[in-house]
């Protein structure tokens, strides 16, 4: 897709009138999407996508427009010369926007990965093979991601991810089952076997009798599976400049009041160690690293070039949305095996699920336990126990109540697909917390 | 055809798939075409104006019991080539291993038109105009110096579809769809409240009288004003008590409790790795009761001007009325033809898709709760002791949909049938196989509104789709209530 972006960006340039400029970003994916229930095929296809987002600029006005390309060549260049056009009708009615603000100085980038991905053919198989004697249901997502950036300024960055990421659960019944997921750049048959085999290890744990659990407050271990979900929900203006600003960040009482996390917490936007592109749609550059939160105190915010002009300050490539792309939350100190002797009684928590506030300001947090949850005694697992939900403070949980973290980490390459195959990913040890809330 | 003059001509693509359609047993091609345009004013400051434009094809191919989709934006006769054989590829390597192939369903398409109807059309009005209103109703947002963040936006979809397949059928669809949106958000110290004009609750099919129509312009000092009430608020009080929920959060409640819950693809395991199972099972249809004699829940695309109406849903099946809940006895479920098809049960037309990138999965459409007959008046009479509650702000609950828990923007103490004093972060929690039994009146027509969302997620891949609600506001006894920390 790179080259058919340099050419749809070299028939930009002639478009343009007078003193006008432009920025335009494209984000693309060829991808394969196969949905599994009960081990057969409930949907599998493929999709191309490409979408291209200019932003039309003269002097400070300015009005954006994002067309689907179809990557015909001249039909797209005729949508473009429309789009371009109607751009420039729209910026006539507007004011100058004083918060416009885009990359002058040109640092172009090209950053490619290599990836060796299954047939289709293969996946089906290995999956049916996997799961003819389990109920298994999930997604198998794999092909190539692509950003574009370019501007007027002569500024190229380009980004191709090709990656595969096959999310699974096996299920003994109801709503006992075991999560579990394979992804990366090299696919192998023998991991995903042992991944297989693993997990069908703890399924079977979730064939003993369940525990039932009455509300109140337990010692338990979150997987970085389950971290994953609670640093997801801290991401929703924790870290944005313009929810700082504005006061809607739930993270408001560690800016206002200087309440502090645990000293232990330390949480980074890892951009180099992550797989998102490095740069953003007004063509600013992300730093290698952005430090959030260390030794327990809020540091440094996400900042949007939109963000940078209105409270004047340095953006550092942040995209709109200012939330965490490639989050790190450093290691600690529990080695992974130990962690259900450090755990002793309670609850070993393998996923969290659907998260929200229940409390924005005091961030207080809900939401569900989900897949393999287990009782805890004597530092061995006893039982499956019911879906619980709990309702905690993050100042409680990466605070006062948190005993440790896990000195491994493990990478989480999120599955999500709404609108295109994520780019996010998050490196996160476990968490051992005391007295954490569960309420239903 | 009712598209803008840049609009593609999705018969004409038509025309391209069919002279190079593949030889399979059956093809679907369902093209979609779609312009959105966004404005807000936040702060004083125009957000720069964003128009997309959005066209692409999804063919689907069955073959020798498999089945295969491609999804493209390449609009040309070689591009539509490329991804059918994309698509028979996919349905080569899944035969015998596919769930529809299993029972061998495919869609029965006949023909049909569907438009919404639009009074005043988003493109008759200037862009200057629209930023005009934004502008007022934004500055009429910030009516003191502790509203630190304020805003006011629309959101205008021009939407074209055609279905067609080898078989003859055709369905042609255009939408209009406008999202209104404000909001204000009061700070003093560590203290921060955020009220809105419904969230995005206030979304329906039409055009620009769909403003009128919902106050839209009449919102903004009410909105400021409640949300300098908030910061002065006391915390809402934690008991077990009485509730009157309001339509914009009745609609979260119909959707998460009920909506959800009785999607026949969640009950046949589809959905268990992302959005869940259920807790309802196939053997409850016809004799479960779901709520109290009071509960009434219809699924209806035919209703006019609702977010999520239709003439047919993504599989050319023809929209219908049905009940769902009748009395409090579930009824049917939200399961389209394919879904019927692999349960061996009677559902609904819901087979819907996000757009031309993602398949049909079993959806909501219009979902709603039928109106009883309380006046407002009297739902908040017959409360001794209790809390009102208007507009989400928080959602959670359990992956078989049964353990919930949601927040609101706003709520009102009840003290012996009068409203009293308002109060902040207002929660209630409870599980939905028994929280319907408690529904001991629901409100009338006139306290119904149309209402949804925009933004309904679910399936894998990801999908997000238009909902409609259209509901009353109810009172609930002896549910589990609780403010802030």
């Amino acid at each position: 897709m790179q080259d058919y972006f340099r050419t749809i960006v070299d028939a930009i340039q002639p478009l343009l009138r007078g003193e006008e400029i432009f920025t335009c970003s494209f984000h693309g994916e060829e991808s394969d999407f196969v949905r599994f229930n009960r081990a057969a095929v409930r949907q599998a296809g493929a999709v191309v996508q490409r979408f291209l987002t200019i932003d039309l600029i003269e002097g400070r006005r300015h009005a954006a427009g994002t067309l689907t390309l179809g990557g015909d060549g001249e039909g797209d260049r005729a949508r473009l010369a429309h789009l371009i056009g109607e751009l420039r009708e729209m910026r006539a009615h507007l004011a100058e926007d004083p918060y416009l603000l885009y990359a002058t100085e040109v640092h172009s980038t090209e950053r490619r990965r290599d990836a060796v991905l299954p047939g289709g053919d293969a996946v089906v198989g290995a999956v049916a093979d996997a799961g003819a004697e389990r109920d298994l249901v999930g997604i198998y997502a794999a092909g190539a991601s692509h950003a574009g950036f370019a501007n007027s300024f002569g500024q190229r960055n380009w980004y191709t991810a090709p990656s595969f990421n096959f999310d699974w659960s096996f299920f003994h019944d109801a709503d006992k089952a075991v999560k579990a997921s394979y992804a990366g750049t090299v696919w192998n048959a023998a991991e995903l076997e042992r991944r297989m085999t693993s997990a069908a290890e703890q399924l079977a744990v979730l064939a003993r009798p369940r525990r039932a659990l009455e509300p109140g407050r337990y010692r338990v271990y979150l997987t970085p599976s389950a971290l994953f979900e609670i640093v997801g929900v801290l991401s929703w203006g924790g870290f944005s400049l313009r929810a700082h600003r504005t006061k809607t960040t739930p993270l408001i009482k560690m800016v206002e009041e200087d309440v502090r996390l645990h000293p232990s917490v330390r949480i980074v936007e890892n951009t180099v160690d992550g797989i998102a592109p490095d740069f953003q749609d007004a063509g600013f550059l992300r730093p290698e690293r952005v430090t959030l939160v260390d030794g327990g105190a809020y540091r440094d915010c996400l900042v949007s070039p939109r963000s940078a002009a209105e409270y004047g300050v340095a953006t550092n490539g942040a995209s709109a949305g200012e939330a965490p792309l490639s989050i790190d939350v450093g290691p600690g100190g529990i080695p992974a095996d130990k962690v259900l002797a450090e755990l002793g009684s309670g609850l070993y928590v393998s996923n969290l699920w659907y998260l929200n506030f229940s409390d924005r300001v005091a961030c207080r947090t809900t939401g569900m336990t989900r897949f393999a949850t287990f009782w805890v005694e004597g530092g061995a697992i006893q039982s499956p126990v019911e879906v619980m939900r709990f309702d905690e403070t993050i100042y409680r949980l990466l605070g006062e109540k948190l005993i440790g973290l896990t000195s491994e980490r493990e990478m989480i390459l999120d599955p999500g697909s709404y609108f295109q195959r994520s780019t996010d990913s998050a490196r996160l040890p476990g968490v051992l917390v005391d007295d954490f809330t569960l309420t239903l | 055809m009712h598209g803008l003059p840049d609009s593609v001509d999705l018969d004409a693509v038509a025309a391209r798939f069919r002279a190079v359609a593949p030889a399979v047993d059956f093809w679907s091609l369902r093209l979609v075409d779609e312009r959105n345009d966004r404005l807000a004013v936040r702060r004083g400051v125009v957000h720069p104006p964003h128009v997309s434009y959005d066209s692409g094809a999804m063919i689907t191919v069955w073959r020798d019991g498999g089945v295969g989709y491609a999804g493209t934006s390449d609009l040309t006769a070689s591009g539509l080539s490329r991804a059918a054989a994309r698509a028979r590829d996919w349905a080569r390597e899944t035969a015998g291993r596919h769930v529809l192939g299993a029972v061998g369903w495919r869609p029965h398409v006949g023909t049909g038109e569907y438009v919404s109807e639009v009074q005043t059309p988003w493109a008759g009005a200037a862009l200057a105009d629209k930023l005009a209103l934004l502008r007022t109703e934004a500055e009429r947002l910030h009516t003191d110096e502790r509203i630190v963040d304020w805003e006011a936006g629309l959101w205008h979809t021009t939407l074209d579809t055609l279905l067609v397949t080898s078989a003859g059928g055709r369905v042609r669809q255009h939408f209009q769809f406008l999202v209104p949106s404000m909001s204000a958000t009061a700070n003093s110290g560590a203290e921060t409240q955020t009220r809105t004009f419904g969230g995005h609750a206030y979304c329906r099919q039409g055009g620009l009288e769909i403003l009128r129509e919902v106050g839209f312009c009449d919102a903004a000092p009410r909105i400021a004003q409640q949300a300098l009430e908030l910061l002065a608020a006391p915390n809402c009080p934690s008991a077990v008590m009485d509730v009157v929920i309001a339509p914009d959060q009745m609609i979260l409640q119909v959707h998460e409790s009920i909506g959800h819950p009785l999607e026949l693809d969640r009950i046949l395991g589809d959905e268990r790795n992302y959005a869940g199972r259920s807790f309802v099972t196939l053997d409850m249809f016809g004799s479960y009761r779901y709520g109290s004699e009071l509960l009434n829940v219809t699924f209806d695309p035919t209703r006019t001007g609702q977010l999520a109406s239709y003439g047919f849903d993504d599989d050319g099946q023809p929209a219908r009325r049905e009940e769902i809940i009748a009395r409090g006895i579930l009824q049917r479920p939200l399961g389209s033809s394919s879904s019927q098809a692999r349960a061996g049960i009677a559902g609904v037309a819901n087979a819907r898709a996000a757009g031309w990138n993602r398949p049909p999965i079993d959806r909501m459409a219009n979902l709603n709760l039928e109106a009883g007959d309380s006046s407002f008046a009297e739902l908040v009479r017959a409360v001794e002791r209790g809390v009102y509650m208007e507009t989400n702000c928080s959602w959670s609950i359990d992956d078989s949909r049964n353990k919930f828990q949601f927040g609101c923007e706003w709520g009102r103490r009840i003290e012996n049938g009068e409203l009293g004093d308002v109060v902040k972060n207002s929660n209630y929690r409870g599980v939905s196989a028994t929280f319907w039994r408690s529904l001991a009146a629901v409100g009338n027509r006139d306290t119904l509104q149309v209402l949804g969302t925009p933004w309904c997620g679910k399936g894998e891949p990801n999908q997000v789709i238009r909902v409609g609600h259209a509901v009353p506001a109810c009172r609930f006894t002896d549910v589990d209530v609780f403010g802030g920390a």
